[in-house]
């Protein structure tokens, strides 16, 4: 207990349950008088529905139900809701188009949900589901967001007879163009930030029990906010009493974002729970995650950064079209507007930035939050056009970053922001020692006597996290509440139970937030427990997305921390016969100051469930706390990433050689686990820059629906990182905590992709940079 | 049709009736409700369902049951010590933070098991190349790599 | 996965009664069939599997040929002594199919029946001058893959094993598929000494092939650059989502250098 916890590389409490085969996941999950549900799909892009038969279906062994789009709209339930209205550049909502449960008379993209068979085991669901008969009209399609909008183009939804879902700005375009027009310099790029499957390794699963005895409903779901989905389920599609239904996300493998939205899965097996009176499972299958987990970036962006003659930023001007697929997936509007154009100004004094988005449907899948969610997308724009001014000026791409450096805080950017605080010079002085940036040029030789091409890249990157001010995010266009709630039970004997509205699927919540209260109050952390992910335990929930775990789930439950020790004391004063004022508390003690009279903390925790000398007069017994907690700000995660790699230019194979990151996170809570979030989210930045890409044919057809052909990184893709962080703490939450789920994600694609483009002394390169690519660039450069 | 299949899973005997199409990771997930060995491909590739099967690492995914009749199995749930303490490749997992979700955890643990039984010290390059048929999506395998080294350390020092 | 009729005889003859049935399918170790079973783009009606048939599997040399049981793991073949010493390239080779899971499962016979265009073993059967032993006789490698997964074996024809050709020096190049980790290319260089060299190549083609520009070239000199500058025709070569016909082509020709190199190591 002497040792500080706070910052303790303390193994994880949760992994024995997962080393040893205990975890308890969603299709982990079987109930007495299991059933099991499989979707029939559509095979189409764009096609009306002429005909559904289910007869042969129905009479298959084993098959208790098939449902198509008519029982539901027969049941009246209602239509997938977007959680963010983005107001267009005219003043107009955005076009909501319903995203029903069941295709209604039309398919919008390959994978659309279109019937449900169930039946007593997985596999006769499965043959039963051949034997839908379904007769489409196809229509003609389009994937590609730019032609989705050109004049003639199929139209996906009548409400939006131009496919477009909104034209959104930010920024002051007067200032911009008249910066552009005196400026000395002007670097351009024009790119596709390519379109991304998350792929948890856990497939998205569902399994809903009824009750008719409580006419209750319980749905297992693997989610990473079980209170938002119970919530936009009941209120919004299902019209259920939100009393009458509990949401579990038991161990949760990976989400990246793709658990966060409430799907249609998960909404047709809980109704269809209570019409077979039977627990219905939906677990997917590879292909069908490809085919219908929300896919993450696709934007094609022309950018432009204003310099003058020093190489000081005058302006910035982006134009981007987002793809958001055949539906407004739950977040899927302020990913392309609210979580990126906010963040142009990078780590820069910019002084003038204008962006304007064009968010268009088409038919593919949803298109919604994925790791970093916008952040990588701007941090891609802003540091590419940087890496590249600073080529083409001729200047050192470290230089030209440090005279643009924000050094003022707090800093209000020209998109919105205000930066509490920062030190971008720390994480690149560090990071560039780290690297040995000083080096490279004698790597470099060695690697041309190779016949090798060796490159440096940097991406110097900001993320806003701990989303969100309530207020600011409604102003913008959230139709939720941002805040986390946290609840501090404590028990007779003195241990702790904590509940919180955050999840953990990989975080690793059970420890970092059992390090916080065991810190705070000073007791054994083997005496906390973390509790989450369930809505009958757990009072309230935002849940876990944008990196806002430690900042506003951990402030919760440090508010909630801040009561008990308050009420603790008074009940010590009164145990101590001391007056409140007195009494201090630190390590698990109540003291009268500058004596050695004291209790410890179970002794108060005793007294207040065993009330035989308590101020029952002026206290109620018992100690067990709550707090809800909106955040003021943003918090404001920023680093430094170097990447090193060699080129063979006989195949365009690219190797990465050396990857240093810095990152300022604020306080560290648990270094070992804040690492490996920094491992993980680089190996996925990693892969969008070098392997990984979705594609879909003009017809509308996904190419690449497995992981034969979509390519995740694996462990020889890649090599061991040295990561390292610098510290300022947040200025506006107690632990001084600004998260750090994202970051690597977010800057990592930027740096590798500066770093091959300086080996093969090109100005640009298409992301991923598989090794055709890079052959190909070599070849006509 | 139903079949019968008998095995040794975990050292203990074990026989079930089922279709004959049930693969192995069903029959072990299904049948014995040892749900430690997870399915999170279609195509072979993600190895989640890694078994130890007559002294390899197999995927569990890829095989009939039928395929394994007569086969002696260990999946993660017979792994640790009959008390509970962690067989020392699961308890360098642990020390390294070689897991997040713990999803992956189980078919990396026992590949890693079977590789390390062969090669008691592998370099950096050999782990990695070993992990080919396993994917996380979490730890961006910087330290299943070191807990893989330090866990083959310790298998081989327990020797 | 389809339901089918599950069979696991004991004799070889047994199998391939079996095995003629117009639907079924024999099950080596399963690692392709299983596969496309599961995602129902293979249903046979009957699958007859060869796990029983003990005297498949094996590794034997007479210092002139190697021969392989058609049921031995690629594992096995990875890790054989005999092997490492008689031909190093083909323990090589075994070691970089799939993945090590893969590998404990997978056989020779499967791989080489399955005739995968992006398969490895079929590169170093066609190199190494393999002749394929079946229940019905025997086939010379030169006419027994056909074309696009498929082989000279009739209904009911089950490999028993595959001799090898020992060459004086072989290596095999694998430029490998980053999702799926099969051959983009594969090249396989044996040189069996007097002038005799061939170079098959998997990956880039509908089947496995001959180079016969290559083979020719290093006949007359063993080394590196008596390919490196042989420029290999796009013209069929395979091009989807991970490599044009063109840059194929292009590999082809690295990867066949490369294999001339470290055989000459």
């Amino acid at each position: 207990m002497n040792a500080p916890l706070i910052g303790a590389r303390i193994p994880r409490k949760e992994d024995y349950r997962f080393l040893t085969g205990a975890g308890q996941y969603t299709d982990d999950v079987t109930l007495p008088g299991q059933t099991y549900a499989v979707f029939v799909r559509s095979p189409h892009a764009h096609a009306r529905i002429k005909a559904i038969r289910t007869e042969r279906a129905r009479r298959a062994p084993g098959v208790l139900a098939v449902y198509t789009g008519e029982d539901i709209a027969a049941a009246k339930l209602g239509t997938l809701p977007c959680g963010w209205l983005i107001t267009d550049v005219n003043g107009q909502p955005m076009k909501e188009p319903p995203y029903p449960v069941l295709a209604q008379g039309k398919v919008r993209f390959v994978g659309e949900r279109v019937a449900v068979v169930v039946a007593e085991t997985a596999a006769q669901a499965r043959d039963a589901a051949e034997l839908v008969e379904v007769d489409y009209e196809p229509l003609a399609a389009v994937t590609d967001a730019t032609k989705a909008r050109a004049p003639g183009a199929p139209v996906i939804h009548d409400i939006a007879p131009d496919n477009t879902c909104y034209v959104w700005a930010l920024g002051d375009k007067a200032a911009v163009d008249a910066a552009f027009a005196k400026a000395a310099h002007v670097t351009r790029l024009e790119f596709v930030n390519n379109r991304l499957v998350p792929n948890a390794i856990e497939p998205r699963a569902a399994n809903a029990v009824y009750s008719r005895a409580e006419d209750s409903y319980t749905l297992y779901v693997a989610n990473q906010n079980p209170h938002v989905e119970r919530l936009l389920m009941t209120a919004f599609v299902m019209g259920l009493p939100e009393h009458k239904v509990r949401v579990v996300a038991p161990d949760v493998g990976g989400g990246f974002g793709s658990k966060i939205y409430l799907y249609a899965e998960d909404v047709v097996v809980t109704w269809a729970a209570k019409q077979l009176n039977r627990p219905v499972k939906w677990t997917a299958e590879r292909s069908e995650s490809y085919l219908s987990d929300a896919h993450g970036r696709d934007h094609h962006t022309v950018a432009e950064l204003a310099l003058d003659r020093d190489g000081k930023f005058l302006a910035l001007r982006v134009r981007t079209t987002a793809n958001l697929g055949a539906y407004l997936s739950t977040f899927a509007s302020c990913i392309p507007t609210i979580l990126y154009a906010t963040l142009l100004a990078g780590q820069y004094t910019t002084p003038a930035i204008h962006c304007e988005v064009t968010a268009v449907f088409t038919n593919t899948a949803p298109v919604d939050a994925y790791r970093g969610a916008g952040r990588p997308e701007a941090t891609y724009v802003v540091e590419r056009l940087v890496e590249t001014a600073a080529r083409e000026l001729k200047m050192d791409p470290a230089e030209i970053r440090r005279r643009n450096f924000i050094t003022q805080f707090p800093y209000q950017t020209p998109v919105a922001l205000v930066y509490d605080t920062g030190n971008y010079h720390a994480t690149l002085e560090k990071a560039q020692k780290l690297a040995d940036v000083a080096g490279f040029a004698a790597r470099r030789k060695a690697s041309e006597a190779k016949g090798r091409r060796r490159g440096l890249g940097y991406a110097c990157y900001i993320e806003a996290c701990g989303i969100a001010p309530s207020a600011v995010a409604g102003s913008l266009g959230a139709r939720a509440g941002l805040f986390e709630a946290g609840e501090i039970r404590v028990h007779p004997t003195g241990t702790v139970t904590v509940f919180t509205g955050s999840h953990s699927h990989g975080q690793g919540h059970e420890t970092t937030f059992a390090q916080v209260v065991a810190d705070r109050l000073g007791i054994p952390i083997e005496n906390v427990d973390i509790v989450h992910g369930d809505t009958s335990k757990v009072l309230f929930g935002m849940g876990t997305y944008g990196s806002r775990s430690i900042a506003v789930g951990g402030t919760a439950i440090m508010k909630a921390l801040d009561k008990v020790i308050a009420k603790g004391r008074r009940i010590a004063a009164h145990l101590l016969e001391a007056s409140e004022a007195d009494i201090e508390y630190e390590r698990g003690v109540f003291r009268v100051k500058g004596t050695d009279r004291q209790k410890t903390f179970g002794e108060v925790a005793f007294a207040a469930y065993v009330p035989h000398n308590y101020p029952l007069d002026k206290l109620e017994p018992g100690l067990n706390e709550n707090a809800f907690y909106d955040p003021t700000n943003f918090t404001f995660p920023a680093g430094t990433y170097i990447c090193e790699v060699e080129v063979d230019p006989e195949t365009g194979k690219v190797t990465i050689e050396r990857w240093t990151a810095v990152d300022d996170f604020g306080k560290v809570i648990n270094p070992m686990i804040v690492e490996g979030q920094v491992h993980g989210g680089l190996v996925q930045g990693i892969g969008q820059a070098l392997t990984e890409v979705c594609r879909y044919d003009a017809s509308g057809q996904l190419l690449t629906g497995s992981f034969l052909d979509y390519c995740i990184p694996r462990a020889d893709d890649v090599p061991s990182f040295v990561v390292d962080t610098c510290e300022t703490p947040c200025t506006h939450n107690p632990l001084g905590v600004k998260g750090c789920g994202e970051a690597g994600a977010i800057g990592a694609p930027a740096a590798l992709i500066n770093a091959i483009t300086d080996a093969l002394g090109v100005k640009d390169l298409p992301m991923p940079a598989t090794p055709e690519t890079v052959w190909r660039a070599l070849r006509t450069h | 049709m139903a079949v019968r299949v008998s095995m040794k899973v975990n050292g203990k005997a074990v026989s079930g009736e089922m279709e004959e199409r049930t693969l192995l990771v069903t029959f072990i997930r299904e049948h014995l409700r040892l749900t430690g060995t997870h399915v999170g491909c279609d195509t072979a590739q993600c190895g989640a369902c890694t078994v130890i099967m007559n002294g390899r690492a197999v995927k569990s995914c890829s095989i009939l049951a039928m395929q394994a009749e007569g086969a002696d199995i260990t999946t993660i749930e017979g792994v640790a010590a009959p008390d509970g303490t962690l067989h020392p490749m699961q308890a360098a997992f642990k020390e390294h933070h070689g897991l997040q979700c713990g999803f992956c955890t189980p078919g990396m643990v026992m590949n890693a098991i079977d590789f390390a039984r062969r090669n008691p010290n592998p370099t950096e390059q050999e782990i990695r190349e070993a992990l080919e048929g396993n994917l996380c999506r979490c730890t961006g395998y910087h330290n299943i790599v070191k807990s893989i080294a330090a866990g083959a350390r310790a298998m081989a020092a327990a020797k | 996965m389809r339901a089918f009729q599950y069979h696991r005889p004991a004799s070889l003859a047994e199998a391939a009664a079996l095995a003629a049935r117009p639907e079924a399918k024999l099950l080596a170790g399963g690692q392709s069939l299983v596969q496309a079973m599961k995602l129902r783009l293979a249903s046979p009606s009957d699958v007859v599997d060869l796990g029983a048939l003990k005297d498949l599997a094996g590794i034997k040399t007479d210092g002139r040929t190697l021969t392989i049981g058609a049921m031995t793991r690629h594992a096995e073949v990875a890790e054989s002594a005999e092997v490492k010493k008689a031909i190093p390239a083909l323990a090589q080779l075994a070691g970089m199919i799939g993945d090590r899971q893969v590998r404990a499962m997978g056989t020779l016979g499967g791989s080489i029946a399955n005739n995968d265009p992006a398969a490895d073993y079929p590169a170093a059967v066609l190199a190494l001058d393999a002749v394929i032993h079946t229940n019905k006789g025997r086939h010379d490698v030169g006419t027994f893959f056909k074309g696009l997964y498929e082989t000279a074996l009739a209904p009911g024809e089950i490999i028993t094993a595959v001799e090898f050709r020992i060459p004086q020096r072989a290596a095999y190049m694998k430029f490998k598929n980053p999702a799926s980790r099969f051959a983009i290319v594969g090249v396989f260089v044996a040189d069996f000494g007097g002038g005799n060299v061939r170079v098959a190549v998997t990956g880039a083609g509908p089947c496995v092939f001959r180079q016969t520009e290559m083979e020719k070239a290093l006949a007359a000199k063993f080394d590196p650059a008596s390919v490196a500058s042989i420029k290999v025709s796009p013209a069929g070569l395979n091009s989807d989502l991970h490599a044009s016909a063109e840059y194929r082509a292009h590999l082809v020709t690295v990867m066949a250098k490369r294999a001339v190199e470290a055989a000459l190591k």
